[in-house]
């Protein structure tokens, strides 16, 4: 079994204390930056990436791309700024998949 | 009626009612499948949500602390204090298998083997702060990692219900009552075709006995 790393990306204030946990962190502001790490580190050995949900309203079709491979997982994350929702968003649009409409509401 | 377009012939109707059974027996399974996934799902979803909201919580909970730390200290210090991590986090991933769907298991692997080993820096140029901060976000790690794992599953899982569920209707609405009504059809047509078959066997029987008859009399008005 192989084993994987974790990685956190985000802007530097929301982010960096991650690293003190063990978690590789990797600064992005741009989609296009975050585009790119974001498919590097899945094409490395990256099992979990946790990303601000700043950032991740930025990328969504990256986002998208990966909901339903196994590896990696992305995990939204509410960043220095706030918590904007996203991740709960996320879930319901899990859940209205596969039921067709949200029952949790 | 959504006939399909096949030869109306008794080769054919044996091999529509063998499909019929395949898939009336494929449309039970998926359902069953379909049910199940869901009740899983449900669980999971449920757990999911307590969980992000739990972690969210939190995360911003070490935020605000960060952010006082920030507003304390130079950010340069702040930054230099991170710069070398002592813990360092490996994954293992193990995979379970629900119902044909591959939800990941994370096992977390540390390389120091102190978890308490959390802080990479000095105490002396950075402040409390910036220690709770990291502190309560070392707290809920475990939970964060939970957390990726449950989500992970929920967002496979929804993928293989939809997958599941259009299957299931695609049995339901479209593939069984079309093999159905082909069925029928062609019963029809192989009943009809065998009705016309004794009415001409009759007409032919009726012309042939009229002819004889025929012949008959002819040979009486000879012989007389």
């Amino acid at each position: 079994m192989c084993m994987y790393n974790a990685a956190v990306i985000g802007d530097k204030d929301s982010v960096y204390a991650f690293s003190a946990l063990g978690l590789s962190v990797f600064y992005a502001d741009d989609s296009e930056d975050v585009e790119k790490i974001i498919n590097r580190l899945a094409k490395s050995d990256f099992g979990i990436i946790y990303i601000t949900e700043a950032l991740a309203d930025k990328i969504p079709e990256c986002i998208d791309k990966y909901r339903y491979m196994s590896v990696p997982a992305i995990i939204l994350i509410p960043g220095i700024n706030g918590n904007t929702g996203a991740g709960l968003e996320n879930l319901n649009l899990s859940v209205e998949k596969a039921v067709g409409s949200n029952i949790l509401k | 009626m959504a006939v399909m377009n096949v030869n109306p012939t008794r080769m054919e109707l044996a091999n529509l009612k063998k499909k019929l059974v395949t898939a009336r027996r494929g449309h039970k399974l998926l359902k069953d499948k379909r049910d199940e996934l869901m009740r899983q799902f449900m669980l999971l979803i449920r757990q999911n949500r307590e969980l992000r909201i739990e972690v969210e919580a939190a995360i911003e909970t070490a935020n605000k602390h960060m952010a006082e730390a920030r507003s304390m200290t130079d950010s340069r210090v702040i930054e230099t204090a991170f710069m070398l991590p002592k813990q360092r986090v490996e994954l293992e991933i193990k995979q379970k298998n629900v119902m044909s769907v591959i939800i990941p298991e994370y096992v977390t692997h540390f390389k120091s083997s102190d978890k308490s080993d959390i802080y990479p820096y000095g105490y002396l140029d950075t402040n409390g702060e910036l220690d709770t901060a990291v502190k309560s976000l070392s707290d809920i790690f475990p939970k964060l990692i939970k957390l990726a794992e449950i989500e992970k599953s929920c967002q496979l899982m929804a993928a293989e219900i939809e997958k599941t569920r259009r299957r299931v209707n695609a049995l339901e609405h479209v593939m069984i009552p079309r093999y159905e009504d082909t069925i029928h059809y062609i019963t029809m047509k192989l009943d009809e075709n065998e009705r016309s078959t004794t009415t001409r066997l009759m007409k032919v029987k009726d012309m042939m006995i009229r002819e004889s008859i025929e012949v008959k009399r002819e040979a009486e008005r000879a012989a007389e």
